[in-house]
């Protein structure tokens, strides 16, 4: 249930922004009429299947296609020799610092594979069946090469090499040093000085973001024009990336994205198939589809997370915080693609939480390996920052013997201190965290469960429960462009608007950012309801197609709403002020005298006199009795850039029973208060914040994308790799508090990550806070039955669910987790 | 290729497929039948369902050929005269979809869970419909939106 402020009553009509608004978009997706890219049929229309590689690392030999290209219905088989001159590097639109290696991304492999799974041939048919079977007929000569899967290995001295082009198996190293940024003090001293140092080794396991609709493409040529649609979050990056990687200018490419079955970061990516099936239709002038299995998906679409971190926390006796430092391998993958670099980035200035830390060191290496290339999924960065300090707070409490939550309560910012200045440079903007815990612990009935917690654990319950916490903030609305130039990061962060005011009175609202199941054409006429005076009905959002909408940076960091909506209300605020100018010469009276109120201009003190908006668009149209010197338009455009991201927050409290004889665990209740700012829609809100919920749980728990020794991928279909279903998840009982982000002009502070970036540690800390007694301190993520089972009966982590020297096996290697010494920590252990 | 004829959303098909076509395949790619969708290829997502001769079926399960003679539901042929299935407007009024590439799935499935179970308890909703994955709503909306409708064809056959 959402709970929000009270609020003063005011005259007028209702308003629309903040009212549960049932979703526009509903009409066609719950009766089929949908247009997602496989839907799409052209004359003449080619299929695409792709070879993939089955070996992570060789050095490609002959390629013999000649029984594929004989076969029944083949139009031509092409392999990367055929295509490198034109195909480029897949772009990487993040080089953290000046000296990160890339070792080059072909889209077709041409002389090494680096990873199971990538593309070394394209089959064109004439149905997608003929193309499949041809698939089956490429004779590849694969000469092995070493396998590079551990990251810890492959940082060794005398490491196999991933790329063998490449100096070493690091791409980049990024350090963050609070004192030298002159945003905090030394970690030296305050490591020095403290009484309780506390060091731990968390494992973020590689996940994949298993968007429902698998991803399509479809080009058509016309001349030398080229219409693409795809099942992308970035048409507009799309556009830019494909005219920069393939020579197709920029203007004879038109990108759309029709119905999107989501993303969450999964598709926001310039894919190696979107550049082959542009290329192929380039290439022999005829409408190109390629659309991939699950198998391929999973397989070969990016994967996310992926980080083994080092962290070290410092405190004095009381439990105040001194220090924290953070060392942390991040996995690329054998490619570098969009922002995969940057997503550990995303992450470093999070790890200080709402923690008033005095000292902070971050540091990073970013790590190839011979697998599938990971990038952004859902909180991308802060995800994984969130879970490391959320977890070591637990872990000091325990060393300090004190309650996790008086440890949060003691070193939080309070709300009075806003806006504060972090340890890390960034500027909270508002919030209160006592509030939002308050509440929580309410929705909860926290003082009942550990109640009950004490009475399992006196009588030795085989099923013990346990309370875990996660008082979380993120940084959202990417982002300020200027902030995103001083990251390196390859464009900006604004956001773009158009209204067009039709002479019927209706509106189209165009927005450059890029829904895939968001609500953006329900929100949006929220916000212009509002703004224009006119009915939510008559209003149609529009959105995702090049042509339509040709300014936009697209959906992805919980930014559509914070910038793109803010574009959205500025944009409407500009047609009122041109509508006012057309309003007064209409009405014969001073722009000074009118006011605006539910969609009419009316003079003051005149009642009954009165234009409407919707009028004034149709006398526009006419242009008939314009008032001199004025275009005819009144509509509008405006492009928004934020100044400082928006920090929401909250807390989520898991109640968690585990069974100490089977080590199957069961949320027994889970309750979080989110503050993201001003709600525009309720039932919007409420829906991301569980859809959130359901991915952070499901880290915990059930996925995990793992490979054997040979690099293969063991969990690549829905039988392995365990996206939750509804049997595997809890009610969640959900509530807000509102602190409005000042830094755009709704006060939304984004909502979109918020219940993936806190759920996974307030499950992971309830499991342990359940079996802690027991001798345990840590468990690998997922939380499968056999870890927990193990971490209980045998000590330890859990271990491993792979061979050793793979992925898996690397975050294994933690049996003494506690007290292990990192080579950051000088200090290292507990003491 | 061999022959088929198939009653689909009420209209009359006769067409000849291949014998390895899937049913999913011959709405998607012969009927033009593109509201039922393909989410995965181990029958475990559950976005192709649909009713065969009144059951829900995963439509990625089950041969062209096998459905020689039947009758097939899909999402696009349970409004009635323009008026939503009451699970359609569940769904709908309950926020029970984002992205919606599940939905035409899960709203046949549970179409079928409720006519074997009228009224199905929290539990047994989530048990149910375990067969499709949804990827946006962490399923609570979907719950929800099943039990209200399930209410709703209670009073309509009372």
């Amino acid at each position: 249930m959402t709970a929000v402020e009270d609020r003063p009553v005011t005259a007028g009509p209702a308003k629309e922004v903040g009212q549960a608004r049932k979703r526009k978009e509903d009409a066609r997706l719950i009766t089929g009429k949908t247009t997602w890219t496989d839907n799409m049929v052209l004359p003449g229309m080619l299929h695409l299947a792709v070879v993939r590689s089955p070996v992570a690392h060789a050095k490609l030999g002959t390629i013999d296609v000649e029984a594929a290209r004989s076969a029944p219905n083949v139009v031509a088989v092409f392999t990367g020799r055929d295509l490198a001159e034109e195909q480029g590097s897949i772009p990487c639109a993040w080089p953290v610092t000046p000296e990160m290696v890339n070792p080059g991304h072909p889209s077709v492999a041409v002389d090494e594979v680096n990873h199971v799974g990538e593309a070394v041939a394209v089959i064109v048919a004439r149905s997608k069946t003929a193309a499949q079977d041809a698939v089956e007929l490429v004779d590849v000569d694969y000469d092995p090469l070493p396998v590079v899967l551990d990251m810890d290995r492959a940082l060794a001295d005398g490491a196999a090499l991933t790329h063998d082009h490449v100096a070493s198996n690091e791409s980049f190293r990024w350090i963050f040093d609070a004192g030298e940024a002159g945003t905090g003090s030394s970690t030296d001293e305050a490591f020095a000085n403290a009484d309780v140092v506390v060091s731990r080794r968390f494992v973020q396991q590689r996940l994949i973001p298993a968007f429902m609709e698998p991803r399509s493409t479809v080009v058509q040529p016309q001349g030398d024009n080229y219409t693409m649609w795809s099942s992308t979050q970035v048409p507009h990056i799309l556009r830019i990336m494909l005219a920069m990687t393939t020579g197709v200018p920029e203007h004879k490419l038109r990108v759309i994205a029709p119905d999107v079955g989501g993303g969450f970061g999964g598709k926001l990516q310039v894919t190696p198939e979107e550049v082959i099936t542009l290329l192929v239709a380039k290439r022999l002038g005829k409408p190109v589809k390629w659309t991939e299995t699950r198998s391929e998906s999973l397989m070969s679409a990016h994967h996310g997370r992926d980080q083994i971190q080092y962290v070290d926390i410092a405190a004095d006796r009381e439990g105040n915080v001194l220090g924290l430092k953070v060392h942390i391998l991040a996995d690329m993958g054998a490619y570098l693609r969009l922002v995969t670099p940057g997503v550990p980035i995303l992450g470093a200035f999070m790890f200080p939480a709402i923690y008033k830390f005095p000292a902070y060191r971050f540091d990073c290496q970013g790590v190839f390996t011979n697998k599938t290339p990971t990038d952004a999924y859902r909180g991308a960065g802060r995800p994984e920052a969130t879970f490391a300090i959320e977890r070591i707070m637990d872990e000091l409490a325990v060393e300090l013997d004190m309650d996790p939550l008086e440890l949060r309560r003691r070193n939080w910012i309070n709300a009075e201190e806003f806006p504060f200045t972090t340890v890390a440079g960034l500027e909270y903007d508002s919030g209160d965290y006592e509030q939002a815990t308050q509440q929580a612990l309410e929705l909860l009935g926290y003082d009942e469960l550990r109640e009950e917690q004490r009475r399992r654990r006196e009588s030795n319950d085989p099923v013990q429960l346990g309370i875990g916490f996660s008082t979380f903030t993120e940084m959202c609305g990417l982002a300020p462009s200027r902030v995103l130039g001083s990251l390196s990061y390859g464009a900006g962060g604004w956001e773009h608007a158009s209204i067009r005011m039709l002479p019927t009175g209706k509106v189209e609202v165009i927005t450059g950012s890029t829904p895939h199941g968001q609500g953006h054409e329900t929100a949006w006429s929220q916000l212009v309801a509002d703004e224009l005076g006119v009915p939510f009905e008559d209003i149609e959002v529009l959105h995702g197609d090049t042509a339509i909408s040709p300014r936009g940076l697209d959906t992805y960091g919980s930014r559509s709403l914070v910038v793109g909506g803010a574009a959205v209300v500025n944009a409407s605020q500009k047609v009122v002020a041109k509508a006012r100018t057309v309003a007064a010469h209409l009405l014969e009276a001073s722009e000074d005298d009118l006011q605006f109120e539910s969609g009419t201009f009316s003079v003051r003190g005149t009642p009954g006199s009165g234009v409407s908006i919707q009028e004034i668009a149709l006398a526009t149209f006419a242009a008939h009795n314009f008032p001199e010197g004025v275009e005819p338009s009144i509509d509008a455009d405006a492009t928004f850039d934020p100044v400082n991201f928006s920090f929401p927050h909250g807390t989520h409290i898991c109640a968690m029973e585990v069974d100490t004889e089977t080590g199957m665990v069961s949320i027994r209740k889970y309750a979080c208060v989110d503050d993201v700012g001003k709600i525009v829609n309720p039932l919007i809100v409420e829906g991301q914040v569980h859809g959130g919920l359901a991915q952070g749980i499901a880290q915990a728990l059930y996925e995990e994308a793992v490979y054997d020794e040979d690099g293969n991928l063991t969990t690549g279909t829905f039988v392995d790799y365990l996206v939750p279903s509804a049997a595997d998840l809890p009610h969640f009982d959900t509530g807000n508090t509102v602190h409005e982000a000042p830094g755009n002009p709704i006060g939304a502070k984004g909502v979109g990550e918020a219940g993936c970036i806190a759920s996974t540690p307030a499950v992971v800390n309830a499991a342990l806070d359940a079996v802690r007694h027991l001798g345990v301190s840590d468990i690998l993520m997922p939380l499968t039955p056999e870890r927990v089972w193990r971490a209980i009966h045998r000590g330890g982590d859990g271990g491993d669910r792979a061979t050793a020297g793979t992925n898996a096996y690397g975050g294994a290697q933690t049996e003494t987790t506690a007290g292990v010494s990192t080579p950051e920590s000088r200090l290292g252990g507990d003491r | 290729m061999t022959q088929i004829s198939v009653r689909v959303d009420g209209a009359a098909y006769t067409d000849e497929v291949e014998p390895r076509t899937l049913l999913v395949h011959y709405l998607r790619e012969q009927l033009g039948k593109v509201g039922t969708v393909v989410g995965c290829d181990t029958s475990n997502c559950g976005a192709c369902t649909v009713h065969l001769d009144g059951e829900a079926v995963k439509s990625c399960t089950v041969l062209a050929v096998q459905a020689d003679g039947s009758e097939v539901t899909t999402i696009e042929g349970i409004a009635q005269n323009g008026t939503l299935h009451p699970m359609q407007k569940a769904f709908h009024e309950l926020h029970g979809l984002q992205c919606g590439y599940c939905t035409p799935g899960m709203i046949m499935a549970s179409i079928d869970l409720v006519g074997d179970n009228p009224d199905p308890s929290e539990h047994e909703v989530r048990e149910g419909i375990e067969g499709n994955l949804c990827r946006c709503t962490g399923y609570q909306n979907i719950v929800r939106a099943v039990q209200q409708a399930a209410a709703e064809m209670r009073g309509a056959q009372a």
